[in-house]
C-alpha cells in the first residue's frame, strides 16, 4: 500500500519542510479572513449579555432599542425555539448535553446571552444594546465547583433538558458527567506499596486566546438557504448545530470556512454562528458578528478547571504499582465538551506507566455558574498529566530518586498493551528515546536537580512526559476527493479545516507523494459543506492521522483509476500498463500517454469521471509521546520564576513536515508555559470575570518564554499515513508539569495549584525557611 | 470631518468621525491586512507606521493623522514578501493573523537600527542582537509559534539581508 | 464605549486652554487610556501641533514637553548619560514599540494611574510639572491634586549629581508591575539626600525622603534596616496580581538592592 512502507529518504514531499500552501497570502495581509470577506452591507450583529451570574428574566422591553434608527431587529428568548441543543461540535450523537437554548429566560453566567440587537451601523447597534431595558429575578448563583453536586441551586433545572449519550449525567443534581472504571484492586496495592503520595492538584479555566476572536456572517443564497461563513474548526458539525437550534432542516444551510486565525479547540464549539443565523433567518438579510476580546474572554469555551486527586504508590524498587485518580471538572453554565475532556484526564495519564498492577479513574463533572467550558488543546489531557505527573514527580523525591530515572523503570514501551487507554498496543512508542534524548539536551545529569548562580538567583531542572490520541477511535471519520482537471491537474477536496496548523499543506503534500507529482499539480479546496467531503473537523489530533490516511487511500484509488483509464486509451489491459505519476506507460509496448493527455481527454465523451474519493475511521487511536524538561531561573527573594530553557522531544511518528510540525511544538510550549506560569481566569465572589481583557488575561510574550529547543524522536505508526501520528496537542501537555518540577527542584517548593506565580513560590519558600 | 493623508505614498482624503480610529478608516481603505486582535493597545495586530515609526492603529483616531504620512502592510508588499519567504520557510506564519503587524514592526525595527548605524557610522549597530529584537517585538503578540520560529526568519533575513554571513548574537559585547 | 463629538487640533496652549474649560472637553495624550474608558466626550484637545514633543535641556533642568512619547525618553541619550539606565528602565517593560511610540509622558503623569511606572520614576527625581494656568508645582503636590481642568504643559526635572535607580518585579514581561520602586540620591542644600518612590502598591506612587548619610561600605544589615524602614512606610492592597504583605516584601527586597548598587558605586 501507498505511504506505508517507503524508506523517508526516499520521499520527495513527505518529511520535508515544505512551506504552507497560503503562506504568500498570509504574510502579504491579504483578505482572506471571515470579517475581510463579510459584505459591507451586512447587518451588525450584538448581544445584550447578563449582569448577573444567575437570574431569571421577568421583564424584557425591547421598545427603545427597535426605536434606534438603523435598528432592524431585536430578539429575545421568546424569538428563539424552546428546542435544546449542544453547542460542541462533536460527532452525533454527542455527547454532550442538549442544554442550550439560543436565548433562554435564565441567565447562567455573567455575560450569558439575554438579547440579541441587529441593525445597520455598529454605532446604532451599541446604542441599543444599552436601551434594551431588562428586569432581572436575580438568583443565588453556584460558584464554587467544589459544591456544585447535589447543591440545591440547579444550574439546569428545566424540564427539556436532556443528555443524548449515556454519561452518568443528572441535571437534577448539577451533573454533566459521573463515571468510573479501573483494573485490579487499586485500594490493596497502594496499601501495600512502600511509597505512596496522596495529593490534591488544581488547573484553572484557560484561555486559547488566538488572535481572531469568534466570528461569523451570513446571507441567503438564490436557493433561499442559509450561507454560514464562519471562522471554524468544525464547520460539518455546525451544520447541525444550527439545524437544531433554529430548528430547521439541515439542507437549508451551507457552512463555509475561510482562513482561520488560530483555534486550539475554542472554534470547536459554536460560539458565534447562532446569533447573526437567527437574524438572517429572521430578516432574510446579510449579518455578521464579531466578538469582541472581551467577550472572547468572558463568553467563550476555555479549558475545563480540574481539580484531581491523585494517589500513586511504588515498591522498594521504584516501580509504580498503583495510580488512583479522582477528577472534579467545571463544565461552567453549559456542558459542551464536559463529559469528554474528563475522560482524557486519566485515560491519558495513567497509560504513561506501563507496569502498574491496579489502576482507578473516577469522575463527575459539574455545572456552575461561571462561563461555559470546551475543548482547548489538550482536551482534558492536559489537566490530567499535569496532576500525574507532578504526583510521579512527588514519588520521585519522597523516594530520594532522580524523578527521570523513576521514568526510566516506569514509562510505557512499544508492544505494551495499556489497560487505562482501552487496552490498545502501542505499536509505535519512542517515549524512552525521546526522555533520554531531552536528558542530553538539557545536560540533565549535571544539572539535576539545582545549581546557584551566585547572585540570588538560582536554577533548577524539571521533568514530564505526556501522550496523547491520534484521533477518536471508532468514531472520527475523514473523507477525501480528488479529481483530475485539464492538464491534468488535481484538485484536492478536504473536509479537515485547516486553522493555520498548515493541514491543507501536509494533506497536500501526502497527496504529491502517492500520486507522484509536484506540490504545484494540487490545488487545496476546503472547506464548503456543499462541496467538500465529509469531515468530523479539525479537533482530537485527528487530521494528519485520520484525513491523511483518507488522503493515501483516495490516492490509491485515483491511481487505479488514471490508470485504466490510460489503458483505454492505449488499448491494453490495464495488468499490463504503470503510472509513474507522469505517463501512464504500456509496458509490453513501451508506449504511453500522459496524465495531461488523460485529464484533456476525460472531457471529451467520456462515461466515467476522473476521480475518487475515499473516507477513513480508525479502530484504534495510536498515541504520540513526548517528554519535555524545563530549566528555570528562581530569584530566591522575590520568587520570580523566569523560564531560561526547555527542551521537548517528541515522537509523533513520522513527521510529516518538519517546519510546521516544529512550530507546532513551540507553539504547543508556549501555551504550556503560560497556563504554568501566568494564565488564570480569576472570578470575584458575585461570579465576574476579571480576566476580560489582554491587559488582565496575560498570555506569555516573546520575552517570557525562554528558549525553546524542539527534537524529534520518531517511531513508525504502522496504520498511520507514512507512519505519522498527530502532533497539534500532545505539545501542550508537559510545560505545567516540568516547570512545577523544575521550581520544586529549585526551591524545594511545590505549587499544586496553577498558575505557579511568583507569590506562590516565595510563600512557599518563606514557609520552607521556617521549618 | 474631513481627513487628509498620504496612504501607502498616495494622497487620500476620507471623510472620518471625529472619534472614528485610524484602524477601522484604513479598512474601509481597503487595507485588510490591519487587524485587531485585542482592544486595549496590547498585541500589535494592528500595527501601521506613522512618519515612519509604528503605531497602533486601534487608539489613533483617523482625525488626528491630517498631513501625516501612514504606512500599511500594503505599501510594503516587495519587503514583506521578501521577509516573508523567510518567514513561511520556518512555518512560522501559521495562521497568518498577526503576521501583518508583526512584519510592521520587523521592518520597522530593521530601518531604525540602520538609522542608527548611519549615524553612529558603526556597521555593527545596523543588526539588533537577539536581546535586543525580543525587546522590540515584545508587543506583537502570537499565540500559535511560540516565537521561537519567527527570531529563526528574522536571524536569517537578516544574514541574508546584511550580507553579514553570521548569525545574529544573542548578546552584544558592551559597547563603549 | 469613548465617543467624542469634535476634535479640535490646537493652535495655541491659550485656545486649549479654553476649550478645555468645559466639563465635557478632554484632551489628548496618546489615547491609550481615554479610548478605553466609557467618556462622552464633547470636545478632545488634540496638542500635537504645539511643539510640546521635545525634550529640552538648560543648564539647570531638562524641561520633557507633555506631548513626548515613552519611546522618547527610552531613547534619550542626554537623560541616559544624566541618570543613568534608570529612565529607559522605567519604560522598558510598557507593553511593547509601538505603545510608547505613542504614550506620551503628559498623559502618563496627568492619568495619576496607579500603576504607572512613569509616575514612580518621576516622584523620586523630584521632578516639577509646568502647568499652563498653575504654574510650575512639584510633581508630589501635582499627584494628590484633584484632577481639574489645567492644562500639563511639561515636566521639568532639575540636573545636579543625582544617582537614580528604578526597579520592579512584574508577572510578565511586560505587564503592569506587582510593584515599582525609584530611589534617587544626592547633594540637596549641601545635605545628602534619599528620595524613595514606591508605586503600583496598587496605589499611585507616593514619595518619601531621608536625609540619610550612608556610607559605602554600610553593612548588609544596615541597608536592609533603611529599606524596610522605607517599605513600611507606605501602605498595600490586594488585587489580581499580588497580595498586600508580599507586595511590602517586594518593595523591601527592591529598595535594599537599589540602594546597595548605589552605594557599591561609590566604591
Amino acid at each position: 500500500m501507498i505511504g506505508s512502507s517507503e524508506k523517508l529518504s526516499d520521499l520527495s514531499y513527505v518529511n520535508h519542510p515544505v512551506p504552507k500552501v497560503d503562506s504568500e497570502s498570509l504574510v502579504t495581509g491579504k483578505a482572506v479572513y471571515t470579517n475581510d470577506l463579510a459584505p459591507s452591507d451586512c447587518l451588525i450583529v450584538k448581544l445584550v449579555r447578563s449582569p448577573h451570574a444567575h437570574a431569571l428574566i421577568q421583564e424584557i422591553d425591547t421598545a427603545r432599542a427597535e426605536a434606534v434608527p438603523g435598528i432592524v431587529c431585536v430578539l429575545t428568548y421568546k424569538d428563539c425555539p424552546d428546542k435544546r441543543f449542544t453547542l460542541a461540535g462533536q460527532t452525533y450523537p454527542e455527547a454532550s448535553p442538549y442544554d442550550r437554548l439560543i436565548l433562554d429566560r435564565r441567565m447562567r453566567f455573567v455575560g450569558d446571552a439575554a438579547a440579541i440587537v441587529a441593525g445597520v451601523s455598529e454605532e446604532a447597534v451599541k446604542k441599543a444594546v444599552k436601551l434594551v431595558r431588562i428586569k432581572y429575578e436575580v438568583l443565588e448563583p453556584v460558584l464554587d465547583f467544589r459544591k456544585a453536586k447535589d447543591n440545591p441551586i440547579l444550574v439546569h433545572p428545566e424540564d427539556n433538558w436532556r443528555s443524548l449519550c449515556n454519561v452518568g449525567a443528572d441535571n437534577k443534581r448539577n451533573l454533566c458527567a459521573h463515571g468510573e472504571c479501573g483494573e485490579g484492586d487499586i485500594d490493596a496495592v497502594i496499601d501495600s506499596c512502600d511509597y505512596v503520595v496522596d495529593r490534591v492538584y488544581h488547573t484553572k479555566a484557560n484561555q486559547q486566546a488566538m488572535m481572531e476572536t469568534f466570528r461569523t456572517y451570513t446571507y441567503l443564497d438564490t436557493y433561499g438557504r442559509l450561507n454560514v461563513v464562519s471562522s471554524t474548526q468544525v464547520p460539518f458539525h455546525i451544520r447541525r448545530i444550527l439545524g437544531n437550534a433554529l430548528d430547521i432542516p439541515k439542507h437549508k444551510i451551507r457552512v463555509i470556512k475561510p482562513r482561520i486565525g488560530g483555534g486550539f479547540g475554542a472554534k470547536q464549539t459554536s460560539v458565534s454562528e447562532i446569533y447573526p443565523a437567527i437574524v438572517t433567518w429572521k430578516t432574510g438579510r446579510p449579518a455578521k458578528i464579531i466578538f469582541t476580546r472581551e467577550e472572547s474572554l468572558t463568553a467563550s469555551s476555555p479549558r475545563h478547571e480540574m481539580e484531581m486527586h491523585v494517589r500513586v504508590g511504588a515498591d522498594k524498587e521504584g516501580r509504580i504499582r498503583g495510580i488512583d485518580l479522582h477528577t472534579l471538572s467545571n463544565t461552567g453554565a453549559f456542558g459542551e465538551h464536559g463529559p469528554t475532556t474528563v475522560g482524557l484526564s486519566g485515560h491519558k495519564s495513567i497509560p504513561l506507566y506501563g507496569r502498574t498492577d491496579a489502576f482507578r479513574f473516577t469522575y463527575d463533572v459539574v455545572y456552575t455558574n461561571v462561563m461555559s467550558s470546551g475543548a482547548y488543546r489538550g482536551y482534558g489531557a492536559t489537566q490530567g498529566i499535569f496532576a500525574v505527573e507532578s504526583a510521579v514527580n512527588e514519588l520521585a523525591e519522597k523516594m530520594g530518586m532522580d524523578p527521570t530515572v523513576l521514568r526510566e523503570k516506569n514509562l510505557v514501551r512499544e508492544g505494551q498493551v495499556m489497560p487505562a487507554y482501552y487496552n490498545e498496543r502501542t505499536d509505535s512508542c519512542a517515549l524512552d528515546r525521546c526522555l533520554a534524548r531531552a536528558k542530553e539536551m538539557i545536560d540533565w545529569d549535571r544539572k539535576y536537580p539545582c545549581y546557584d548562580c551566585g547572585n540570588g538567583k538560582v536554577r533548577g531542572v524539571g521533568v514530564a512526559m505526556a501522550m496523547q490520541g491520534s484521533g477518536i477511535s471508532h468514531v472520527d471519520t475523514g473523507s477525501v476527493a480528488i479529481k483530475v482537471n485539464d492538464d491534468g491537474f488535481y484538485s484536492l477536496m478536504v473536509g479537515a479545516t485547516d486553522m493555520g496548523t498548515g493541514c491543507d499543506t501536509i494533506l497536500a503534500q501526502m497527496a504529491a507523494e502517492c500520486l507522484e507529482c509536484s506540490m504545484d499539480d494540487i490545488i487545496v479546496h476546503g472547506v464548503d459543506t456543499d462541496i467538500s467531503p465529509y469531515d468530523t473537523g479539525s479537533y482530537a489530533s485527528s487530521t494528519t492521522y485520520v484525513t491523511g490516511m483518507a488522503v493515501v487511500k483516495t490516492c490509491e484509488t485515483l491511481r487505479e483509476k488514471i490508470c485504466a483509464t490510460g489503458a483505454g486509451y492505449l488499448g491494453c489491459s490495464v495488468e499490463d500498463v504503470q503510472f509513474d505519476g507522469v505517463n501512464v506507460t504500456n509496458l509490453k509496448t513501451g508506449e504511453s500517454i500522459s496524465r495531461k493527455e488523460i485529464g484533456n481527454k476525460v472531457m471529451c465523451f467520456s462515461n466515467e469521471a476522473l476521480s475518487a474519493s475515499e473516507a477513513f475511521s480508525s479502530p484504534t487511536s495510536p498515541p504520540p509521546f513526548m517528554a519535555g524538561i524545563a530549566e528555570v531561573e528562581i530569584d530566591k527573594e522575590t520568587g520570580t520564576v523566569e523560564m531560561v530553557d526547555y527542551a521537548a522531544v517528541v515522537d509523533c511518528g513520522t513527521v510529516v513536515n518538519p517546519a510546521l510540525a516544529r512550530v507546532q511544538v513551540e507553539g504547543g510550549i508556549a501555551q504550556g508555559i503560560g497556563m504554568a506560569l501566568f494564565e488564570d481566569i480569576v472570578y470575584n465572589e458575585k461570579g465576574k470575570n476579571y480576566s476580560n481583557s489582554f491587559m488582565q488575561y496575560k498570555i506569555p510574550s516573546r520575552l517570557d518564554v525562554g528558549k525553546i529547543r524542539v527534537e524529534f524522536e520518531s517511531s513508525y505508526e504502522p496504520t498511520g499515513p507514512f507512519g505519522a501520528k498527530s502532533i497539534g496537542e500532545i505539545v501542550i501537555n508537559t510545560p505545567a508539569p516540568a516547570i512545577s518540577n523544575a521550581v520544586q527542584n529549585a526551591a524545594g517548593v511545590i505549587v499544586r495549584e496553577l498558575p505557579i506565580t511568583a507569590e506562590k513560590v516565595y510563600w512557599g519558600m518563606k514557609e520552607n525557611a521556617k521549618e | 470631518m474631513e481627513v487628509r493623508f498620504i496612504l501607502n505614498q498616495k494622497q487620500v482624503a476620507v471623510d472620518a468621525a471625529p472619534d472614528a480610529v485610524l484602524m477601522n478608516v484604513l479598512r474601509d481603505l481597503g487595507c485588510k491586512s490591519v487587524k485587531c486582535g485585542c482592544e486595549t493597545t496590547n498585541c500589535g495586530l494592528c500595527t501601521v507606521w506613522i512618519d515612519g515609526k509604528s503605531r497602533l492603529s486601534c487608539s489613533v483616531l483617523a482625525a488626528g493623522v491630517e498631513g501625516h504620512e501612514v504606512t500599511t502592510l500594503e505599501g510594503v508588499e516587495q519587503e514583506a514578501e521578501e521577509f516573508g519567504r523567510f518567514l513561511a520557510k520556518e512555518g512560522a506564519e501559521q495562521c497568518g493573523f498577526c503576521s501583518p503587524g508583526f512584519i510592521m514592526n520587523v521592518l520597522a525595527m530593521m530601518r531604525e537600527y540602520e538609522e542608527k548605524a548611519e549615524k553612529s557610522g558603526r556597521a555593527s549597530d545596523a543588526v539588533p542582537d537577539v536581546e535586543e529584537i525580543k525587546e522590540y517585538l515584545a508587543g506583537n503578540l502570537c499565540r500559535c509559534t511560540g516565537y521561537m520560529g519567527q527570531l529563526r526568519a528574522i536571524q536569517n533575513y537578516m544574514a541574508e539581508k546584511k550580507m553579514t554571513g553570521e548569525n545574529v548574537p544573542e548578546k552584544k559585547e558592551v559597547r563603549a | 464605549m469613548l465617543t467624542i463629538s469634535n476634535y479640535v487640533k490646537a493652535k495655541t496652549l491659550e485656545e486649549a486652554y479654553e476649550l478645555n474649560q468645559a466639563r465635557s472637553s478632554r484632551v489628548m495624550g496618546g489615547m491609550m487610556w481615554m479610548r478605553l474608558s466609557n467618556a462622552k466626550v464633547k470636545t478632545v484637545i488634540d496638542l500635537s501641533g504645539l511643539g510640546l514633543d521635545q525634550i529640552e535641556e538648560t543648564d539647570k533642568v531638562f524641561k520633557i514637553g507633555a506631548m513626548c512619547t515613552l519611546r522618547q525618553l527610552e531613547q534619550c541619550e542626554r537623560l541616559r548619560e544624566e541618570y543613568g539606565d534608570g529612565i529607559a528602565e522605567a519604560v522598558r517593560h510598557i507593553v511593547g514599540v509601538q505603545f510608547r511610540n505613542q504614550a506620551t509622558v503628559g498623559g502618563s503623569i496627568y492619568g495619576r494611574f496607579g500603576f504607572s511606572d512613569v509616575l514612580t520614576a518621576f516622584l523620586a527625581l523630584d521632578t516639577f510639572v509646568e502647568l499652563y494656568d498653575g504654574g510650575i508645582i512639584r510633581l508630589s503636590e501635582f499627584v494628590n491634586r484633584k484632577p481639574d481642568r489645567d492644562i500639563l504643559v511639561s515636566i521639568i526635572i532639575r540636573k545636579g549629581k543625582r544617582k537614580f535607580r528604578y526597579s520592579s518585579v512584574r508577572r510578565t514581561k511586560t505587564d503592569f508591575p506587582v510593584i515599582a520602586c525609584a530611589v534617587v540620591t544626592g547633594i540637596v542644600h549641601g545635605e545628602e539626600s534619599w528620595y524613595f518612590s514606591v508605586g503600583a502598591r496598587p496605589m499611585k506612587a507616593a514619595l518619601t525622603e531621608r536625609k540619610w548619610k550612608l556610607k559605602p561600605d554600610e553593612t548588609e544589615e544596615a541597608i536592609a534596616a533603611c529599606a524596610k524602614e522605607i517599605a513600611a512606610e507606605f501602605d498595600y492592597g490586594t488585587n489580581m496580581r499580588g497580595s498586600a504583605e508580599y507586595r511590602q516584601h517586594l518593595a523591601e527586597v527592591l529598595l535594599r538592592r537599589s540602594i546597595s548598587s548605589m552605594l557599591t558605586e561609590d566604591k
